[in-house]
C-alpha cells in the first residue's frame, strides 16, 4: 500500500526544447495522492509543455516522467487511460456528437471490465457534477466555449481515474463555473486523486490549490503552499509586472491583483 | 423551522436520475431511427435486385425471377423464365452484376467514411482525394503491360498497391498538426488527380488499341461485364476492409476528439491510421479493379447516413455499406436501361449526381469556417 503522501506522478530532470529553443530545463515535480498542484507562471514559462510531458504526449529530451513509480513510456496506451485523465485546452470535435456521446467517450477505457456495468450511472453522475445534463443532446460542436470546455471536464470525470491533468480547466467559464469546476477538482483530491491544474488566475489558485508551482523560463522558480510561494517581490520579477498580495478583508485567503499605479501614472502624463 | 432546500449532494442525485431519463428517451429515439432505417435499407435492397434483375432488354416478370431463385434454393414453386435465355442471363449476366454493384458501391461508401474519420474530414473520399485515381493508374500498368504475375488476382492487387501508396502520400501531403484543412486535401486531391490522369494518359499512348479501349472504359467507370469470377476476386477484399473498417469503429469515434485526446482514452493512433490507411486502399482497390472510377458514392451515401443515425461509427459503417450498395445497383440499372441498347457509364452518372452535392457539401463546410457541426 502506499502511503497518502506518496508521489503518484513524478517529474525526474526533465529538459525539453523545440529545436534550439529550451522549453523545460531539468524539471523535477512530485505530484502525491489527495492534493491540488497549480501549475502558474506567464505566457511561454512552459506550463502546458510541461503537463503534455506528464501526460505522456511529449517524451522529454532528458529526464523521465514515472506514474505510480513505472515510466511513462513503460505503460500501455489503455492502462495509462484508466490510470489518468487529461483536460486539453482545446476542446474540437470533427463530427457532430452529441454532448453526451462526447461525456460517455470518455468511458472507453473501461470496456469488457467489470467497471463497464456502471458507465450510465458514472456518465451521468458526471453530467450533473459539470453541469451540463441539459445539454446532453445537443451537438458538442454547436456548443460555446465555456460548455464545450465543461463537457470536456464531465468527460474526464467519467473517465473515473486517480490522476487528473487539467489545463486551463476554467478558459472561457464564467466565474460560478470556474469556482464549481476549482471545487470539484478539490473534491477529487478529498477522495484521493491527485490532480494538476494549469491556471493562469493566481487568486483561483491560491484559493484552490494545496501546492503551487511557479514555473519561470522552463525551471520551477518556487515551489510550496501558496502562501508560501505567492509573495509580491516574487511574482513581481516574474511576471515582469507590479503585483500585490493582499489577504481577503473578510475571509484572509489571499487575493493576488496586479498594481495598476504605475501604468495609470503613465497614462496620465502621457 | 427545518431547512427545505435540498442539500447539494441531493441535488446532484436528482439531476442524475433526471439525465438518466432524458439520456433514455434520446438512446431510445436514436434505436428506432436506426432500426427503421437498418429496415427500410434492407427492403429497399431486396425490391432492387428484384427489379435490376428484371429490367432491361430482356424484361423477366418478377413472378418468373422469384420462381428461379427457389428452384435454386431447392424449392419447386413458381414459374421459371418462359424465355430460353431467360435463365441464363438473369444468373449469369444479371445478378453477378448486382453482386458486384452491392461490392463497389459498399466498399466505396465504407471506404468513404473511414477516410472521413481518420482525416476527422468530411469530404476525404477515395476519388476526391485521388486515391481512386492512383490504383487506376497501378491498374492501368497492368493491363498495358499484361502483368499476369498473380492470375486472375493481378490487376487487383496492382490496384490495392497503387491505392496505398497514393493514400499515403495524401496523407503525408494533405495533414499538419494533427488535422486536415478541408482547403488542403482538396488541393492535394486536385494535384494527386492531375498527375494521376497525366500517368493514365501515357498509359494509354504506350498502350495497343485494345489496352487503350479498356483504359477509357474504366477511368468512365461501368460493371458491364461483370462476371461471377470477378466477384469472387474482388469479395474477399471488400470483406476484409469492411471487417476490420468495424473492428475500428470505437477508436473512429474517439478519434473525433482529436489525436491527442483520442491517445488520452487509450488509442493507439499511429497503428489505427496505418490500419485505417490499408482498409481504404483494399476497399478501393476491390471498387476500382475491374470497374474503374466511380466517384463521389464515398462522399454522398456516409454523409447522408450521418443525417439520419449520428456520427457513430459502427452504425455509419453498416448503414453505409447497405445504402451504397443500394446506390450503386439503381445508378447502374439507370446506366443501362435508360437509353435503349446503351450501357451509359456509371462512373460518369455518379460524378453527374455527386459533382454539385461536393460543391454544396464544400460551401456548407466553408460556412461553418471549415468545422464541422
Amino acid at each position: 500500500m502506499s502511503r497518502p503522501d506518496t508521489a503518484v506522478l513524478s517529474a525526474h530532470g526533465v529538459s525539453l526544447s523545440y529545436g534550439r529553443r529550451p522549453i523545460l530545463e531539468s524539471v523535477d515535480l512530485a505530484v502525491r495522492r489527495r492534493e491540488v498542484l497549480a501549475l502558474v507562471g506567464p505566457n511561454g514559462a512552459g506550463k502546458s509543455t510541461l503537463l503534455s510531458v506528464l501526460a505522456g504526449d511529449l517524451a522529454p529530451d532528458e529526464g523521465e516522467v514515472r506514474l505510480d513509480g513505472t515510466p511513462l513510456a513503460q505503460w500501455k496506451l489503455r492502462d495509462l487511460a484508466r490510470t489518468r485523465a487529461v483536460l486539453t485546452q482545446e476542446h474540437k470535435i470533427s463530427f457532430p456528437f452529441p454532448a453526451i456521446d462526447v461525456v460517455r467517450m470518455g468511458r472507453s477505457p473501461w470496456r469488457g471490465r467489470p467497471e463497464e456495468d456502471h458507465d450510465e450511472r458514472v456518465v451521468a453522475e458526471a453530467l450533473a457534477t459539470a453541469d451540463v445534463e441539459r445539454l446532453a443532446a445537443q451537438p458538442f460542436g454547436l456548443l460555446s466555449g465555456g460548455e464545450k470546455g465543461r463537457t470536456s471536464f464531465a468527460r474526464i470525470l467519467a473517465q473515473r481515474t486517480g490522476v487528473l491533468l487539467l489545463d486551463e480547466p476554467t478558459a472561457a467559464l464564467d466565474i460560478g463555473h470556474q469556482e464549481a469546476v476549482l471545487a470539484e477538482a478539490r473534491t477529487q483530491a478529498a477522495a484521493g486523486a491527485a490532480v494538476v491544474v494549469v491556471l493562469h488566475d493566481l487568486t483561483l489558485a491560491a484559493a484552490w490549490s494545496d501546492r503551487v508551482a511557479l514555473l519561470h523560463r522552463g525551471r520551477v522558480a518556487a515551489e510550496g503552499p501558496p502562501a508560501d510561494v505567492f509573495t509580491a517581490p516574487l511574482l513581481s520579477l516574474v511576471y515582469d509586472h507590479p503585483i500585490d498580495v493582499l489577504p481577503h478583508p473578510a475571509t484572509g485567503e489571499l487575493l493576488v491583483l496586479p498594481d495598476r499605479r504605475a501604468l495609470i501614472a503613465r497614462e496620465e502624463t502621457a | 423551522m427545518t431547512a427545505t432546500v435540498p442539500g447539494p449532494a441531493l441535488r446532484a442525485e436528482a439531476g442524475a436520475g433526471r439525465v438518466a431519463d432524458g439520456t433514455a428517451a434520446l438512446d431510445r429515439h436514436r434505436r428506432r431511427r436506426i432500426a427503421t432505417l437498418y429496415a427500410g435499407l434492407v427492403g429497399a435492397l431486396v425490391v432492387a435486385v428484384l427489379v435490376a434483375g428484371g429490367s432491361g432488354q430482356l424484361t423477366i416478370p418478377l413472378s418468373e425471377i422469384l420462381g428461379s431463385i427457389a428452384h435454386r434454393l431447392g424449392i419447386d414453386a413458381g414459374p421459371m423464365p418462359s424465355h430460353p435465355n431467360g435463365e441464363y442471363t438473369l444468373w449469369n449476366v444479371r445478378f453477378s452484376r448486382i453482386a458486384m454493384a452491392v461490392i463497389v458501391g459498399g466498399s466505396l461508401a465504407v471506404a468513404g467514411a473511414a477516410m472521413q474519420g481518420v482525416f476527422g474530414n468530411p469530404l476525404a473520399e477515395p476519388s476526391v482525394v485521388g486515391v481512386s485515381s492512383g490504383a487506376a493508374v497501378a491498374a492501368g500498368f497492368a493491363i498495358v503491360f499484361g502483368l499476369r504475375f498473380a492470375g486472375d488476382w493481378s490487376i487487383p492487387v496492382c490496384a490495392f498497391v497503387g491505392g496505398l501508396v497514393t493514400t499515403l502520400l495524401v496523407y503525408a501531403l494533405s495533414r499538419s498538426d494533427g488535422r486536415t484543412e478541408v482547403v488542403t486535401l482538396v488541393l492535394t486531391g486536385i494535384a494527386v488527380n492531375a498527375v494521376a490522369g497525366a500517368l493514365l494518359a501515357l498509359l494509354m499512348f504506350l498502350g495497343d488499341t485494345q489496352a487503350r479501349e479498356s483504359i477509357v472504359f474504366w477511368q468512365l467507370g461501368s460493371l458491364n461485364g461483370s462476371r461471377w469470377t470477378y466477384v469472387v476476386v474482388v469479395a474477399p477484399l471488400a470483406v476484409a476492409g469492411v471487417v476490420i473498417a468495424l473492428a475500428c469503429a470505437r477508436s473512429l469515434d474517439l478519434l473525433a476528439l482529436g489525436e491527442r485526446s483520442a491517445r488520452h482514452l487509450g488509442v493507439n493512433v499511429e497503428a489505427l491510421r496505418i490500419v485505417l490507411i490499408v482498409v481504404v486502399a483494399l476497399l478501393t482497390a476491390a471498387a476500382v479493379s475491374f470497374c474503374g472510377i466511380v466517384a463521389f458514392v464515398g462522399l454522398i451515401v456516409p454523409h447522408l447516413v450521418r443525417m439520419v443515425t449520428g456520427p457513430g461509427h459502427r452504425t455509419l459503417l453498416v448503414a453505409s455499406f447497405l445504402a451504397g450498395a443500394l446506390v450503386l445497383i439503381c445508378a447502374d440499372t439507370v446506366a443501362r436501361t435508360a437509353v435503349a441498347y446503351t450501357d451509359l457509364p456509371l462512373g460518369m452518372l455518379t460524378s453527374l449526381v455527386g459533382g454539385p452535392f461536393f460543391f454544396w457539401l464544400l460551401r456548407r463546410t466553408r460556412r461553418t469556417s471549415g468545422g464541422w457541426a
